[in-house]
């Protein structure tokens, strides 16, 4: 039976290749899977060492995936109005089915991510790999770190509750210090600002944390930062390949 | 000694906990392997050389540790609950109000500058120092293994920067400030209604020099004082340069990149001493610094 399925038309469109386990195989198996293709066919034997990378890139965009797919569920319990926000909460945590499940791995998924993140960049640093030819795609690392952090920051909002608005109020009393753009900062009423034309009103659309700081935050947390931080994504993971895969000592780059 | 096991046990400060731990084991990891490295010809990655195909041996590995991370997510998750505190209220605030723990190291810094430093400035230089690390450091070696001895001053400047600037303000900020943001060790009991009596001088002022005048307008001399202070202290890079220009290294690195080494450097080092005026003193019972330089405009 199954044999047969598998000279059928429509097997045959969609699996390229028989599964035997042969060398030619092996390399088909990357190279004709859209997702595993990100990898090579090949690597140095290190690359695969745990204690070489530490897998703590891999386990970011895991991490990454978990907070994308739980995220979008949370959105369809979620109204980010200071009116239904908090109930919507309540509501999610004692009446959802796995509402509790849900929010809880979106909450420790993404502190787990800041986690990782800084600890990859640690090991990639330890390792010297951002030495050329690896230099821009660091300066790309270093980007998707901050909008790591401000993806996380942005969410810490959402709940409105007592945490997230005072968290929030903390974080953000910062911007009215801001040199040259802040009320309170240097040379900042110098130049004519007040609370309600510097660039803590343009981050909060109010003088302090407001409902339309809710919805400002939602958006970015919902779609401005995690387009954004997918587009560095690409551009870091093809990086990697470009600048001759993963790093490694001199020898380990023949035959490349 | 119950209080701190609480906030220590608290489900949001659990990352923190995590962190404290995985930087401990994977500096100690490190270690092993760099010591390892610097003792040998060649490092250990460098026998590695052999190429293994990806399917099975990468994914293999990258499978299995997917299965680990969602394992152990999913019970986090089955078994603590994400804080929901009391709906948002403009008009009751906590005391302490704490920033996410990743920013705790910068609030702390809060205490010893003031917000355009701590809450700023100190974040784009921390942003654009690591993005210009790959440009500055033009030492070819320990590139794709793990050293030490071959490039120890990047290792310890991050380590540094890293382990002891953020990750250990992030512990202090999260289990040692209370109420306040008063100082508790571990074990005291964090009394709201404490109040630190602290009398607070520039740094001119220990040198004679008082910051106002008797009309409590700035006083120049005061002005002029913090500016050669700062001044003076960054222009050290300009006498290091002077004196170690015609070295072969400096020559590779050149002006422009020793400039900017050498003024990240020194902001960090200036944070450093600025921490060390401020906590020294008490330690004598003497009077700690606020400010070195104070102008009309902002203070340092």
């Amino acid at each position: 039976m199954l044999e047969q399925l598998k000279k059928t038309e429509v097997y045959k469109s969609i699996f390229r290749h028989s599964y035997q386990d042969t060398q030619r195989n092996r390399a088909l198996q990357i190279v004709d899977n859209v997702f595993l293709h990100l990898h090579p066919v090949r690597v140095p034997r290190h690359a695969t060492n745990l204690g070489y990378t530490w897998g703590m890139g891999g386990i970011t965009f895991l991490l990454f995936i978990v907070l994308t797919i739980t995220g979008v569920i949370l959105m369809f319990y979620y109204r980010p109005t200071a009116q239904y926000a908090y109930e919507d909460m309540k509501y999610l945590m004692n009446d959802v089915p796995f509402g509790p499940l849900m929010r809880n791995m979106h909450r420790w998924a993404a502190h787990a991510m800041v986690l990782t993140v800084m600890l990859h960049m640690f090991r990639v640093f330890l390792t010297g790999s951002y030495k050329p030819p690896r230099q821009f795609n660091w300066v790309v690392g270093v980007i998707l770190l901050v909008l790591t952090l401000l993806l996380s920051f942005s969410g810490y909002l959402l709940p409105w509750d007592q945490l997230s608005i005072w968290a929030v109020t903390v974080g953000t009393n910062m911007a009215r210090a801001t040199p040259l753009l802040g009320h309170e900062g240097p040379f900042g009423a110098q130049l004519g600002l007040r609370p309600d034309n510097d660039v803590r009103f343009v981050l909060l659309g109010g003088t302090e944390v407001g409902p339309p700081t809710l919805l400002r935050f939602y958006v970015g947390h919902c779609i401005f930062l995690p387009l954004v931080a997918t587009i560095f994504m690409v551009v870091h993971f093809w990086r990697v390949r470009k600048d001759g895969g993963i790093s490694g000592p001199e020898s380990t780059k023949k035959g490349f | 000694m119950r209080q701190f096991l609480e906030i220590l046990s608290k489900p949001d400060n659990l990352p923190i906990v995590a962190l404290l731990a995985s930087v401990i084991f994977f500096s100690w990891l490190y270690w092993v392997k760099a010591k390892k490295n610097d003792m040998q010809e060649l490092p250990e990655e460098a026998k590695m050389d052999d190429k293994v195909q990806v399917w099975p041996y990468l994914v293999r590995t990258e499978f299995l540790m997917a299965i680990a991370v969602m394992a152990i997510l999913v019970i986090w998750s089955v078994f603590l609950n994400a804080p929901l505190e009391e709906s948002a209220n403009r008009a009751l605030t906590p005391n302490p109000s704490k920033a996410p723990w990743y920013f705790l190291g910068l609030q702390e810094m809060l205490v010893y500058f003031d917000p355009w430093i701590a809450g700023v400035v100190l974040p784009t230089l921390i942003i654009i120092g690591l993005m210009a690390i790959p440009y500055v450091d033009i030492n070819p070696k320990g590139n794709g293994y793990y050293t030490f001895k071959e490039r120890k001053f990047a290792v310890l400047t991050y380590g540094f920067g890293f382990l002891v600037l953020w990750v250990f303000l992030i512990f202090i900020g999260t289990f040692l400030r209370g109420p306040g943001w008063n100082f508790f060790w571990p074990g005291e009991t964090w009394d709201p209604h404490y109040v630190a009596v602290l009398t607070n001088v520039d740094l001119s002022e220990y040198f004679g020099i008082s910051t106002r005048l008797p009309d409590n307008t700035l006083n120049p001399a005061a002005f002029i004082f913090g500016a050669v202070c700062v001044f003076g202290f960054y222009s050290l890079s300009g006498v290091y340069w002077m004196k170690k220009r015609n070295d072969e290294f400096m020559k590779k690195l050149g002006f422009f990149r020793y400039s900017i080494v050498s003024f990240l450097f020194l902001s960090m080092m200036g944070l450093v001493i600025k921490i060390f005026l401020r906590l020294g003193p008490l330690m004598f019972g003497a009077n700690p610094v606020k400010y070195v330089w104070v102008t009309p405009w902002f203070n340092v």
